[in-house]
């Protein structure tokens, strides 16, 4: 077998030096009844590298990619273009075969570009400090949760109706086991988000206001009033971002008085792989809440000979020193996505984050006026950024899977996101990236408008 | 012990003043092919941008009609609300050259299993075969949105499915959870549906026992869950205290976390009577399943009595580790947790179709496919989990079969039993007399000369050319070192790492200071960690400049 290096003469030398004759013989420890005798039966033997990647293909061919289709996706997973670099750095072995930096002084490769990382989240998100990566953007949102409540040792948490229903949902399961109270709702569906009544919904014994931005229709406010009126009672703002790609255009949360920005990194580096590995991001804006943050942290330091250098540090919150008293379990996270995320900030920089932001949000204020000239079609937003929201005349689900017929990705319907709600229904999201062409957006008003009726 | 090979050929170190490591200070810092490297922060700048925006421009091809000139922007009102970002972001950017300059020098000061032994105890760093991260690739995996119509999407569920049924197998369990997205996740999934299941029959435990040998995410998932968390005595093999276990069950216990292989690098023989015992008291038998690779083919949880164990793609199924992540944590779960497994999961009914079930649809598939009301515990993640770990698992999975997986597992052992043997007579080895050990050799630091510690040693083997083992883990054995070589290690490649580690151990032994100050020949020597600590720099800052001297933001281009 092709990953097996051991030749049989080397199995029976190795047992003669360990002083056993057969290799069971090491198996001693498992019951004889449990021990299995040979290969599972029903399962298939091992295959060629030829073999195994024919089948593969044979699956992927199943699914219909992006690159085949007009394509309108989002709704917390985006599609950008993502650089040949980036791919080729992150195959590169010495970063894709390593482990966690343990062993600093032989991982100072992993170590720099965490720091660098770390640093362009935070300058990204408008924050002080970000900390190494978390698995994705709705486990980062429980966590700042988690975070908030230590912080304020209050239970009470309220979240934006518009916030993404997975994240919802992931915080609503984690909440009935550490007996937090969340007030949840829907989305209201007008122009611009309800902050009135968010802010309405925070009393004396909140810890945190969780709010989306963009939010899950794509529509953005400024945030300044909200986190005025929850550091007034004493809670935390949350703010979680879907699209990184969104602050090369509008305000970054930390500047409008955000505590905690969490987010999916997915969009910058990393592709959209149906679902995961994604890239969660964590930020606080005051560095004095940095030793309640989860997962870890890379810090510069000095080497014995008086070299910079970076070191995996405050490791007292986390879980192999702290076990228990952890601030968090989390031990593993998204190290490689990490890096994709860096290497394509790198390559883009502020002039090129700034550049695409601005042919983002060209090409979706060309689509919404399109789709919004069509009869029976309605743009919700008063303002987004790559993202909105048309509400149709029928039922948006139906009309999704139709146009996936045709090999148009219409978007992600709000009936997929929020099933059996009647009053979304007719809700579409539709997400417009640099990889749309204006043929695309053609061909999806065309589309929508034969199928409207 | 052996020579590092049989021509007997080994590279010469420097020794004197003259040598290679002690010559002349270089005007960069540089020494030939060890390469210092400044931050992106210090080379970047705000102007530059390796990524090319030819937007407005179409490639003109023969005989192609060409598209339409793009609409100017200026034709559509920005709508941003009156939110543009307007302060600098501060963002470096470089050209496409540096940028992979960049990265490749930085690559060059890591170690990884591409370049040698990185005999991690409970980490399994093994071979990550490439056809792995080609399959990965296929633009029929990568390119897939997480909420395509389902219709779209077969091929990405009958690979969930695929590999869950292969999961179920080999593990002789009922079900599988597959979103957690890496091993501590799935702990948690796997404690929450034991919450879950003792919830639904109206019988609240307080208390998780866990060894004190455990991984740390045991004890921090279980107070995540609101568990109270006490120890589980050991005896003096290094295993779980059979008898003390019976002795401390009770009512208030929901669950035991065990580890099996233990991280000794013991297989627990009572594994059954542990199961029995905590089912005899209305609890359940959670298994941590790092250390899988072990026992892959050899046996089954399920045999055993396990009701939950989480997989960690990135060790037993070769998904690459990457520097820390991202892994994958599935759950195989027995009969009586199934139902409450979190959403969404995929299940194949008897017509072929492989069903994605979601919150919408929970309900009606529980009543109509399992005759019961839905009873999972809700959802971990947004989407499905990490379907590009998936890809690769199965990808492993197929290339070995089951004939391979045991393989995998036998050699695994083989050659940590081949590590122990080889050095138990030149380091103190507290469980050799336990019998063989499984997939990874533990041993202490009793015996250690001078002030010498696991550190030193540790630090010693860099200067060989090693990744150090685990040090300090489990905390049951003073001074510990783990030691796991992984089934992809060849014996030339045992035989030299066994040598190297012979010799070092002999230096800690006979208390040679010189191992307080390795490594000499790594990029860097150690590091600091106390200052790392006290004032904490975990973000670039600009270097305060005297002032009238303009930033390097305010300098611009260069």
């Amino acid at each position: 077998m092709r990953y097996l290096p051991l030749t049989d003469s080397d199995r029976g030398d190795m047992l003669a030096t360990i002083g056993v004759s057969d290799i069971d013989d090491l198996f001693v420890d498992v019951p004889a009844e449990a021990r299995l005798s040979g290969p599972i039966e029903g399962l298939p033997t091992h295959a060629s590298e030829m073999a195994v990647e024919k089948h593969m293909r044979r699956l992927s061919k199943k699914n219909l990619a992006a690159a085949d289709a007009a394509f309108f996706c989002g709704a917390g997973a985006y599609r950008h273009h993502v650089p040949a670099t980036v791919d080729h750095i992150i195959q590169r072995g010495e970063f894709l075969t390593a482990y966690t930096p343990y062993q600093p002084e032989i991982a100072q490769g992993t170590l720099q570009m965490l720091f660098e990382f770390q640093s362009q989240v935070a300058k990204l998100y408008g924050c002080a400090v970000a900390n190494a990566s978390m698995y994705d953007g709705s486990t980062a949102c429980w966590e700042a949760v988690a975070m908030a409540g230590r912080v304020t040792k209050k239970k009470r948490v309220v979240l934006s109706g518009a916030l993404h229903p997975h994240y919802a949902e992931v915080v609503k399961t984690m909440a009935k086991f550490t007996e937090d109270e969340i007030a949840g709702g829907l989305p209201s569906m007008q122009g611009s988000p309800d902050d009135a009544g968010l802010i309405e919904r925070i009393d004396e014994n909140t810890s945190c206001v969780v709010v989306q931005y963009p939010d899950i229709l794509g529509r953005i406010s400024d945030l300044t009033e909200i986190a005025d009126a929850a550091h007034k009672k004493g809670a935390l703002l949350i703010v979680v971002n879907t699209e990184p790609v969104a602050l090369g255009a509008i305000k970054a949360p930390g500047e409008m008085g955000a505590d905690i920005v969490v987010g999916e990194g997915q969009s910058i580096g990393v592709g959209l792989q149906f679902g995961g590995p994604y890239l969660g991001l964590f930020a606080v804006r005051d560095p004095k809440h940095v030793r309640q943050m989860p997962g870890r942290l890379c810090g510069e330091t000095v080497d014995a000979e008086g070299k910079r250098g970076f070191v995996l540090t405050l490791s007292t919150r986390e879980q192999h020193i702290r076990r228990e008293k952890a601030t968090s379990n989390i031990c593993t996270n998204s190290g490689l996505c990490a890096l994709a995320f860096s290497v394509h900030m790198t390559l883009l920089g502020e002039k090129g984050l700034r550049t695409l932001a601005a042919e983002n949000h060209r090409l979706a204020c060309l689509a919404a006026d399109k789709l919004d000239a069509i009869p029976g079609v309605r743009v919700l937003n008063d303002a987004f950024f790559n993202e909105f929201t048309v509400v149709l005349e029928r039922d948006a689900r139906e009309l999704v899977r139709d146009l996936a017929e045709d090999d148009i990705l219409a978007g992600v319907s709000l009936g997929r996101l929020f099933p059996h709600e009647e009053a979304l229904s007719g809700g579409l999201l539709v997400a417009v990236t640099e990889t749309a062409s204006e043929e695309d957006i053609d061909a999806l008003c065309s589309a929508i408008s034969e199928n409207m009726a | 012990m052996n020579a590092p090979n049989k021509s007997g050929w080994k590279p010469g170190t420097p020794t004197d003043a003259t040598s290679a490591m002690n010559g002349p200070d270089t005007v960069t810092g540089n020494r030939a092919l060890m390469l210092e490297e400044p931050l992106i922060f210090e080379i970047g700048d705000s102007e530059t941008t390796g990524v090319d925006f030819a937007f407005a421009s179409r490639l003109d091809l023969a005989g192609v009609e060409q598209p339409k000139q793009p609409t100017a922007a200026s034709e559509h009102r920005s709508r941003l609300g009156g939110l543009d970002r307007a302060e600098k972001i501060e963002l470096p950017g470089l050209s496409e050259p540096e940028t992979v300059r960049h990265y490749t020098r930085l690559s060059r000061q890591n170690y990884a299993i591409d370049l040698g032994l990185f005999p991690l105890g409970s980490c399994t760093m093994k071979h990550n075969p490439r056809l792995n991260e080609k399959v990965a690739r296929l633009p029929g995996f990568a390119d897939v949105h997480p909420l395509q119509p389902v219709s779209t999407v077969r091929g990405a569920l009958e690979v969930i499915n695929e590999l869950a049924f292969w999961l179920i197998e080999l593990t002789g369990m009922h079900g599988v959870a597959m979103s957690p997205k890496a091993g501590a996740h799935g702990e948690l999934c796997g404690i929450l549906c034991i919450r879950a299941a003792l919830e639904a029959r109206g019988d609240a435990r307080e208390v998780v026992l866990v060894p004190e040998s455990a991984h740390g995410t045991n004890p921090a998932t279980a107070a995540f869950a609101g568990y109270r968390v006490e120890d589980i005595p050991a005896n003096a093999d290094g295993r779980v205290d059979l008898e003390a276990l019976k002795a401390r069950l009770g009512p208030d216990v929901a669950a035991v976390m065990i580890t099996n292989p233990n991280t000794c690098g013991l297989f627990e023989p009572d594994m059954k009577a542990i199961s029995d015992a905590v089912h005899e008291a209305g609890g359940f038998v959670y298994c941590d399943g790092a250390n899988f690779n072990a026992i892959v083919g050899k046996v089954r949880p399920g045999d055993l009595g396990v009701d939950a164990m989480h997989i960690n793609l990135h060790k037993t199924f070769s998904t690459p580790h990457g520097g820390g992540g991202p892994g994958s944590g599935p759950v195989v779960l027995s009969e009586a947790l199934s139902p409450f497994a979190p959403l969404p999961y995929t299940a194949r009914t008897d017509d072929g179709t492989v069903h994605l079930v979601e919150e919408e649809d929970a309900e009606s598939f529980a009543q109509e496919h399992y005759g019961t009301t839905m009873q999972s515990f809700g959802r971990m993640t947004a989407f499905h989990g990490q379907m590009g770990m998936f890809t690769r698992a199965l990808t492993y999975i197929l290339s070995h079969g089951a004939d391979g997986l045991k393989q995998v597992a036998e050699d695994a052992v083989l050659n940590a039993n081949y590590v122990l043997r080889s050095c138990e007579d030149v380091l103190h080895a507290p469980f050799a007399k336990s019998g063989p050990c499984m997939h990874e050799a533990l041993f202490g630091d009793k015996g250690f000369g001078g002030e010498l510690t696991t550190l030193d040693l540790a630090k010693g083997m860099i200067d060989e050319g090693f990744h150090p083992m685990t040090m300090y883990f489990p905390l049951v054995v003073h001074g510990a070192m783990l030691i796991e070589p992984t089934e992809t290690e060849s014996k030339a490649s045992l035989d030299q790492f066994i040598a190297a580690l012979r010799h070092v151990s002999s230096r800690a032994m006979d208390g040679d200071e010189g191992l307080k100050s390795a490594p000499y020949y790594a990029p860097r020597r150690r590091l600091d960690e106390t200052q790392a600590a006290r004032k904490p720099v975990l973000a670039w800052e600009e270097p305060e400049a005297p002032s009238g001297t303009p930033t390097q933001s305010e300098r611009g281009g260069r």
